[in-house]
C-alpha cells in the first residue's frame, strides 16, 4: 500500500509547478459482494482495487481501459454515486470520502457528471426546460433574470435553439440529447465534470460535434474533466493526462504524449496497436495480439494482473506485485519489464 | 473493384421500402455492387444510411409483409428477390451466411453451443449427429476456442463476449458458405479482442475464400481488412471504389465528414476535428436533391443542382485507375483541390 502512496508523491512531484490539485484520489477502493463459490460463500468482484490519481484544476485526465477495468466504477466514486469501500477521495483539500447529505449537495454544485445513455439519462416526462433547470431548483439558487433566462443561456451554451425550451426529450437525436445532458450538468456552474463515456453512444459525425464542443467549454470555463472512454483516440483527443487501467488498477498513468508515443507498460502498447488506424491501410507489420479475455475481477491473477495475457510475463510476474514507478519512458507504469521504445515517431 | 464478369454476388438497383404509420420508409434507393469470391466489401455509413437494410435483403431476412423490395440480387447467377421462402431458405445458411452485431441476441439462450451449431449443420446436410458434432467441435476449435470439447456442452451466457461472437462465426461457417455477411461484427467488443475477432475474419476468408460484406460505421476497420469500400449516406451510395482509392483520395464530401470527424493516434491532438453539421435525414422525408446537401459544407451550388437533382454516381475521370465512382454535383477538379487543401491535414485523414 505504501508503495501507491509514494506513486502519489512522485505524481505530485512531477506536477508541483502547476498548483495544488483539485481533487485527489489514494488507493480508492470498490469491492462488490457476490454470492458464490463453494457452499456460498461470499466473494467480491474487486472492480477497483488500489486507484490513486489528482486532477488540477482546468486539465482533464482521460481514463482508459477495456470493459470491467473499473473506469466507471472510479468515476461513479468520484460524484459520489457509489461508497467507496476504502480510500480516499479529497476535494479542494477537504475528504469528501464519506461525506453526507449536507456537505454532499455542496460538493455536488462542484462536481458533475455526464453518462453516456442520451436516451436513459433523461426523464421522458420532464421538458428540456425542466431537466437542465433541476439543479438550480434542487439547491435553491435563483439565478438573477429567473431560472428560465440561466436555462435558455445554457442551451444556447451547448448549442442547442433556446426556443426549445418546452420540447420533451424524445424530440431530440441522439447528438441533441448529449447536449441536453451537458447543459444540465453545467447548470451549478462546477469545477469538475466527470464525463463517463459521454461520445461512444454516438454517430461519429455527431461524436465529432460533441468532443468539440466540450472542448470549448473547458477553454472558455477552465473546467476540469475526468474524462473516461473506452476508445484511444477520442481520449488522446481530449485529455492532457491520461490513465491506463486494467483490472481494477492503474497500469500507467502519465502526459498523453508520453503515454501514446512511449507507452512503458506492454498493456498500454498491446491496447495501442490494437486500435485500428484508417492511416494505416491494411498494414499489420509490429502488431501486438493479445490472448485471450480479460480474466475475472472476482479472482484476480496473482503478482501483476496483466501477466496472463502478458508476452514479457516471467516467474518474479507471478509472485510479486509490481508497483507504479517512474520509468525510462518518463510515465508512471507498473511492470517488471517495461518497455523503452518509442512507438510513434511525431 | 470487382470488375471479373462473375462476381458471387451482384446487387443492382436495390431499392428497399417500409410501410409504417407515418408513411413510406425509403430505406435503400438505388444501390448497386459486387462482391467477387475472396474479396472483402466494406460498407460504411452511420444509423440509418441503409446499410444494415441491405444486408437484410440479400439474406431475404426482411418482413416480407411489410417489405417492398425492387430491383437484382444475384447470388451467384440467382436472382433472391421474389424467390419463394422455401427455396431461399435453402440458400440461407449454406450458400450465405450472416453474423450479427450482438451475439447474445443471436444465440440462443435455452441450446447449448454445440446444440445449436449441430443443428445448423444438419439442416443442410443428411448426417447423423455424431458426425455433426465432430464437425462442430472442429470448427469450434477452428475459431480459436480453446477447449472446444467442453465449450461444445455450454451455453451461451457462459462464454465470454469475444468468445461468444467465435461461436457466431463458427456458426456461420460451418456449411462453408460462398458468401458471409457480417453485420458490425466486433462493434461491441473491446479493441484487443476486435483486433483478435478481424484477424479471425481475414485468416478464414483466406482459408474458405469466400465473398465477405463487412458491415460498419468505423473507417479504421474497413481500411484494415477491405478490399472495397461502399459508403453509404440516407439510402444511396455516395462512394464507391477500392479502399485503397476511397481511403487515399476520398471524393464525396460525406466522406470527408466522416474521416474528419474521428480523432486519430495520429498528428496534432490539439486539432480540432471538422464535425459534419446537422443530423442525418429522416427517411420518410428524404431533402430532395443531394440527400447529403443540407449538411454539406460544399453544397455551394445550391440554387443550382444540389438540393434539385439527385447525383449520379459517376466515375472519376482525372485520377487514379478506373473503378473510383461518386455521387456528387461538384466539380471533380474543385473536389480534389478541396480535399488536398483542408481535409487531408485533420483527424484520421490526415
Amino acid at each position: 500500500m505504501t508503495e501507491t502512496v509514494d506513486a502519489v508523491q512522485l505524481d505530485t512531484g512531477w506536477k508541483a509547478a502547476q498548483g495544488e490539485p483539485l481533487l485527489k484520489v489514494e488507493n480508492l477502493i470498490k469491492h462488490f459482494p457476490v454470492r458464490g463459490g463453494m457452499f456460498g460463500s461470499k466473494q467480491h468482484v474487486r472492480a477497483v482495487d488500489g486507484v490513486s490519481f489528482e486532477v488540477r484544476p482546468g486539465e482533464t485526465l482521460g481514463l482508459v481501459g477495456e470493459s470491467g477495468c473499473g473506469k466507471s466504477t472510479t468515476g461513479r466514486m468520484l460524484v459520489r454515486l457509489l461508497e467507496p469501500t476504502s480510500g480516499k477521495i479529497t476535494f479542494e483539500g477537504q475528504d469528501i470520502t464519506h461525506a453526507r447529505r449536507g456537505q454532499l449537495q455542496r460538493l455536488r454544485s462542484d462536481m458533475q457528471i455526464i453518462f453516456q445513455d442520451p436516451y436513459s439519462s433523461l426523464n421522458p416526462r420532464h421538458t428540456v426546460g425542466t431537466i437542465v433547470g433541476m439543479p438550480l431548483k434542487v439547491n435553491n439558487i435563483n439565478p438573477p433574470g429567473g431560472v428560465k433566462k440561466r436555462v435558455q443561456e445554457l442551451l444556447e451554451l451547448v448549442g442547442l435553439n433556446p426556443e426549445h425550451y418546452n420540447r420533451f426529450p424524445h424530440e431530440f437525436s441522439g447528438g441533441q440529447r448529449q447536449r441536453i445532458g451537458i447543459a444540465r450538468s453545467l447548470a451549478l456552474r462546477p469545477k469538475i465534470i466527470v464525463a463517463d463515456e459521454p461520445v461512444s453512444a454516438l454517430d461519429v459525425s455527431i461524436q465529432a460535434q460533441v468532443i468539440n464542443l466540450l472542448r470549448d467549454l473547458q477553454r472558455d470555463l477552465n473546467l476540469a474533466f475526468v474524462f473516461i472512454a473506452h476508445d484511444l483516440a477520442v481520449v488522446r483527443h481530449f485529455s492532457q493526462r491520461v490513465a491506463v487501467m486494467y483490472l481494477g488498477k492503474i497500469v500507467e498513468i502519465g502526459p498523453r504524449e508520453q503515454i501514446y508515443n512511449r507507452p512503458a507498460h506492454p498493456y498500454t502498447k498491446a491496447l495501442l496497436s490494437a486500435v485500428p488506424d484508417a492511416t494505416r491501410l491494411g498494414e499489420s507489420v509490429g502488431r501486438i495480439r493479445l490472448q485471450g479475455d480479460v480474466p475475472t475481477p472476482i479472482n484476480p491473477p496473482s503478482g501483476c494482473r496483466f501477466r496472463t495475457r502478458c508476452w514479457k510475463a516471467q516467474d518474479i510476474c507471478a509472485t510479486q506485485e509490481p508497483a507504479l514507478s517512474v520509468k525510462e519512458t518518463g510515465s508512471l507504469a507498473a511492470c517488471h519489464f517495461p518497455e523503452n521504445a518509442v512507438l510513434i515517431e511525431n | 473493384m470487382s470488375t471479373a464478369n462473375n462476381p458471387y454476388l451482384q446487387v443492382s438497383n436495390l431499392r428497399v421500402k417500409f410501410e409504417t404509420h407515418d408513411g413510406t420508409v425509403k430505406a435503400v434507393d438505388g444501390v448497386t455492387f459486387s462482391v467477387e469470391k475472396g474479396k472483402t466489401l466494406g460498407i460504411v455509413g452511420e444509423s440509418g444510411s441503409g446499410k444494415s437494410v441491405t444486408s437484410l435483403a440479400i439474406m431475404g431476412l426482411h418482413n416480407p409483409k411489410s417489405t417492398l423490395l425492387q430491383g437484382e440480387i444475384l447470388v451467384d447467377g440467382r436472382n433472391v428477390v421474389g424467390m419463394p421462402d422455401d427455396k431461399l431458405r435453402l440458400l440461407r445458411g449454406r450458400d450465405m451466411a450472416m453474423i450479427f452485431q450482438d451475439p447474445l441476441t443471436a444465440l440462443h439462450p435455452f441450446y447449448t453451443i454445440g446444440r445449436q451449431l449441430v443443428e445448423a449443420y444438419r439442416v443442410h446436410h443428411k448426417v447423423t449427429k455424431a458426425v455433426a458434432k465432430k464437425r462442430a467441435i472442429e470448427m469450434l476449435d477452428r475459431v480459436g476456442i480453446p477447449q472446444p470439447q467442453r465449450r461444445f456442452g455450454q451455453y451461451p451466457h457462459e462464454f465470454s463476449g469475444g468468445m461468444r461472437q467465435r461461436a457466431m462465426i463458427a456458426m456461420s461457417l460451418i456449411n462453408d458458405p460462398n458468401l458471409l455477411i457480417a453485420d458490425e461484427p466486433t462493434t461491441a467488443l473491446d479493441v484487443t479482442v476486435q483486433a483478435q475477432i478481424l484477424d479471425l475474419l481475414n485468416d478464414l476468408q483466406r482459408e474458405f475464400h469466400s465473398a465477405v460484406i463487412l458491415i460498419t460505421h468505423d473507417l479504421g476497420v474497413v481500411s484494415q481488412v477491405a478490399d472495397d469500400v461502399l459508403v453509404m449516406y440516407g439510402g444511396r451510395v455516395a462512394e464507391y471504389g477500392t479502399a485503397q482509392q476511397v481511403m487515399k483520395l476520398p471524393q464525396h464530401p460525406y466522406t470527408w465528414g466522416l474521416l474528419a470527424s474521428m480523432p486519430s493516434l495520429r498528428g496534432d491532438p490539439e486539432a480540432d476535428l471538422l464535425p459534419i453539421k446537422g443530423n442525418p435525414p429522416s427517411l420518410l422525408n428524404v431533402p430532395p436533391g443531394c440527400v447529403f446537401h443540407p449538411r454539406c459544407r460544399y453544397a455551394m451550388l445550391k440554387g443550382g443542382p444540389c438540393d434539385r437533382e439527385v447525383p449520379e454516381l459517376l466515375q472519376l475521370r482525372t485520377v487514379d485507375e478506373p473503378g473510383h465512382t461518386v455521387a456528387c454535383h461538384l466539380p471533380e477538379r474543385q473536389r480534389i483541390e478541396t480535399y488536398q487543401e483542408e481535409i487531408s491535414s485533420v483527424g484520421v485523414a490526415q
